[in-house]
């Protein structure tokens, strides 16, 4: 399958507390306060969605698919991704925080359903941190993954994966279907523009309780609790560099 | 170039306030058909939306019966009113003035009033944009309004485009409804153009600075207000503060200065953090933190200032036509009330904005700005002239013979020298933040580095030569985000604009002395992204 003929991507397009809001832990430290709190596409799915919808322009894919798991109001964050272009989108419907494993066997449901070529998603959400998504799902799904891309060429049922790694770059080269997980520099996502917003609204968005998929949703890690940062203490401006000598000596540093 | 693309409604709504949103409401209440959009440049309803603010209920309970059954998420019973004179190390509590008795209001966050306002609009079947800015308006072959030019994104500092240039659409509109706030950037080019000021005095503006804080636990008296003026202000500046008791531990502080102040030396966010420092103050802060802080112009010109709010295509309402009640200090309920007001209009006349004007001038909205439009004029006289004209106005009901002038801000600075710079009497601070730009960092503003400077200073070589001598550069002391810099390195003495700080509070584009800064929108979702205040 996959030969740029009718191939459909999927694409995991998560909601996280927006990167320019402070973080405020909440004062029983059993989470952060995310009410008032601006929520927005987690930036790596955005890249995700971006180089899926590129991979359509260029005629490799026919259509793209969002989803998202999350609760009822996820609509508006779904429709964005509408709005970039996205051809429809799936919103897996729970009111309970998703871990990483119960993620991936959602989507693998999907999977099974929609038959993607390529899936692919952020290499980790803001939020949790946890690059954990993307493995587990080509493991479940027993398809190649290609993580942490920078590039993404797809030809003749081949993907080809630059990633960034430490001694340089690495190239992958991997049969479809499989799982690419995206890095910062792959692309810069677009602005959504008006008119574009309008005609998302009349994109269809399918509806799945999470109860429904009869998927194994116990979470695996317990959070014991949350705090914030110990605050620094105040620096101490000192002379000249006998001064500073003389300071670390005396906290027992030199 | 391609064409630029075009959306039409009945009604564009500029800026996702109280005023716009209730305009918003209130016309699809009454015309279900017609069509309406609101746009706002913050990247969503509410992020660059600063008040108090203490609100009076009975417009929202017109506007939307039963609200107070699904109130907003900040809305707090007021429960009693304090208001005191400060000096340095303590005060007189005085008897509270009848325009600052609170019973029957509420506190509420004003960002989070209107994020729970826009999708009650959107029930109705208005289409809310947040993140997108209205660059220009657009004009018919007539020259009256015909809609609004939305900004380019993705356009480079130097003016080429990025990779993902996306050009701006038009969105053209039967009428075009400037709601903005204090000082709007369109507001002001259509003032102008159209001459609606010519028979009102100019307007005048504050500052207001404000931090929201999490406190420990058993300081907070929920429901309570207190008001103060004196210290840190001296007798000829206009200053004054605000300390309302949230809920859960919050304590939403803040301090206004009126930028009709004479001193090139004064500092409004120095004034502040003063204030902050104050014994009465300084115990209900100590080990709490500050959850998000901001700045924003008020319009304090009232009565006299107004300028004509109608023009062919167009209405100005709330705060960019200039309705807030200084005594009082609230314009909320006033941009409520004109945008029911206008909506109100509209729906009668077939959607012409002709005639606005004199509804609004006959409405309660301008009957309660009369009544006080003689009260800060008063204070331009000093502290205790102000008090004793305040008392006087107040109790004939401002039914004096006279009108006090306004005179504009930018023209009340002494120069240099000219000035004795008061005994300003300051304390050593202690609380967080520690200068303007640790400040900035709880306004969590954002602006693409990459993207033309939104502060457009006309002439910048005057700011070395004649701006330093004359006044010492106050745009350096004026903003209270340290936008403005004087750099001396290797290409000499110069203006630097750390455009990226910027939190929209449009002091420079009112108080710059030689009117020389334009204040023009960045990029749509670029600016400030304020947590409930």
């Amino acid at each position: 399958m996959a030969k740029g003929i009718e191939m459909k991507i999927l694409v995991g397009y998560k909601r996280v507390v927006d990167y320019n809001v402070r973080i405020q832990v909440k004062p029983d430290g059993t989470g952060v306060v995310t009410d008032g709190v601006k929520l927005s596409a987690n930036p790596f799915d955005d890249i995700a969605l971006e180089e899926a919808l590129r991979l359509r322009e260029k005629g490799v894919a026919e259509e793209v698919v969002v989803v998202g798991i999350g609760p009822a109001d996820l609509t508006a964050h779904l429709r964005n991704g509408l709005a970039m272009g996205a051809n429809r989108a799936i919103h897996v419907v729970t009111s309970d925080i998703v871990q990483p494993l119960t993620a991936a066997r959602v989507l693998l449901k999907l999977i099974e359903k929609e038959l993607p070529g390529l899936v692919i998603m952020g290499k980790q959400a803001i939020d949790d941190d946890a690059n954990q998504t993307g493995q587990m799902l080509a493991a479940l799904w027993d398809r190649p993954q290609a993580t942490f891309a920078s590039k993404i060429e797809i030809a003749d049922g081949k993907v080809t994966v630059t990633r960034e790694v430490d001694a340089g770059l690495e190239v992958l080269q991997a049969d479809l279907p499989a799982v690419i997980t995206t890095d910062l520099r792959l692309n810069e996502p677009r602005f959504i523009k008006l008119p574009d917003i309008m005609k998302a609204k009349s994109k269809p968005i399918d509806t799945i309780e999470l109860a429904s998929l009869s998927v194994d949703a116990h979470d695996q890690l317990k959070t014991t609790h949350y705090t914030a940062p110990g605050k620094r203490s105040k620096g101490v401006m000192v002379k000249d560099a006998s001064e500073l000598v003389s300071v670390l000596k005396q906290k027992g540093l030199l | 170039m391609t064409e630029r693309e075009t959306m039409e409604y009945d009604v564009i709504v500029v800026g996702a306030g109280p005023a716009g949103l209730s305009f918003a409401i209130r016309l699809k209440q009454l015309k279900p058909d017609v069509t309406v959009c609101v746009i706002e440049k913050a990247s969503t309803i509410g992020a660059q939306i600063l008040s108090g603010a203490v609100i009076e209920p009975q417009p929202l309970d017109a506007l939307l019966p039963g609200w107070r059954d699904n109130p907003p998420p900040i809305c707090v019973p007021a429960t009693e009113d304090e208001f005191w004179l400060l000096n340095k190390t303590g005060g007189r509590k005085l008897p509270v003035p009848q325009t600052l008795n609170n019973h029957g209001n509420f506190i509420v966050s004003l960002g989070a009033l209107c994020a729970w306002l826009a999708p009650q609009a959107e029930s109705l079947g208005v289409d809310v944009f947040p993140g997108f800015a209205a660059a220009d308006t657009i004009y018919d072959a007539d020259g009256s309004v015909a809609g609004v030019r939305i900004g380019d994104m993705g356009v480079a500092k130097d003016g080429s485009h990025k990779p993902g240039y996306t050009q701006g659409i038009d969105i053209k509109a039967k009428v075009t409804v400037l709601a903005e706030g204090a000082r709007g950037s369109l507001t002001k080019q259509l003032i102008k153009r159209f001459k609606l000021d010519q028979n009102s005095d100019p307007q005048g503006y504050s500052i207001g600075i404000k931090e929201l804080w999490q406190v420990p636990s058993g300081r907070v008296t929920p429901g309570k207000i207190f008001h103060s003026f004196g210290w840190p202000a001296d007798t000829r500046t206009y200053g004054g503060a605000f300390l309302y008791h949230l809920d859960k531990d919050r304590i939403a502080l803040g301090y206004v200065s009126g930028l009709d102040y004479k001193d090139p030396n004064y500092q409004p966010w120095e004034a502040f953090q003063q204030w902050k420092n104050h014994p009465m103050i300084k115990p209900l802060l100590e080990g709490g933190s500050i959850l998000s802080a901001g700045a924003r112009a008020i319009v304090t010109g009232g009565y006299q200032s107004l300028p004509k709010v109608e023009m062919p295509g167009a209405l100005l309402i709330g705060d960019t036509a200039g309705l807030l009640n200084v005594p009082k200090i609230k314009g909320t309920h006033q941009a409520i009330k004109s945008g029911m007001l206008a909506a109100e209009h509209l729906a009668a006349s077939d959607l012409k904005p002709t005639g606005f004007d004199a509804k609004l001038r006959g409405s309660e909205v301008m009957a309660e700005l009369k009544k006080v439009r003689n009260i800060k004029p008063g204070f331009k006289k000093g502290l205790w002239f102000g008090m004793l004209n305040a008392g006087w106005e107040t109790v004939t009901g401002g039914k004096s013979p006279w009108t006090l002038q306004n005179k504009p801000d930018w023209n009340s600075l002494h120069k240099l020298g000219q000035y004795e710079e008061p005994k300003r009497d300051y304390v050593q601070r202690e609380l967080p933040p520690r200068d303007r730009l640790a400040g900035v960092y709880f306004a969590a503003t954002e602006h693409d580095e990459d993207q033309p400077v939104h502060l457009h200073v006309a002439d910048t070589s005057v700011c070395v030569t004649k701006c330093a001598q004359e006044y010492g550069n106050p745009c350096t002391r004026f903003c209270p985000a340290n936008v403005y810099e004087i750099v001396n390195d290797e290409a000499g003495k110069r203006l630097q604009i750390n455009a990226a700080n910027c939190v929209h509070c449009k002091t420079c584009d009112i108080k710059d002395p030689y009117q020389i800064i334009n204040w023009v929108p960045p990029e749509g979702g670029s600016g400030p992204n304020y947590q409930n205040l």
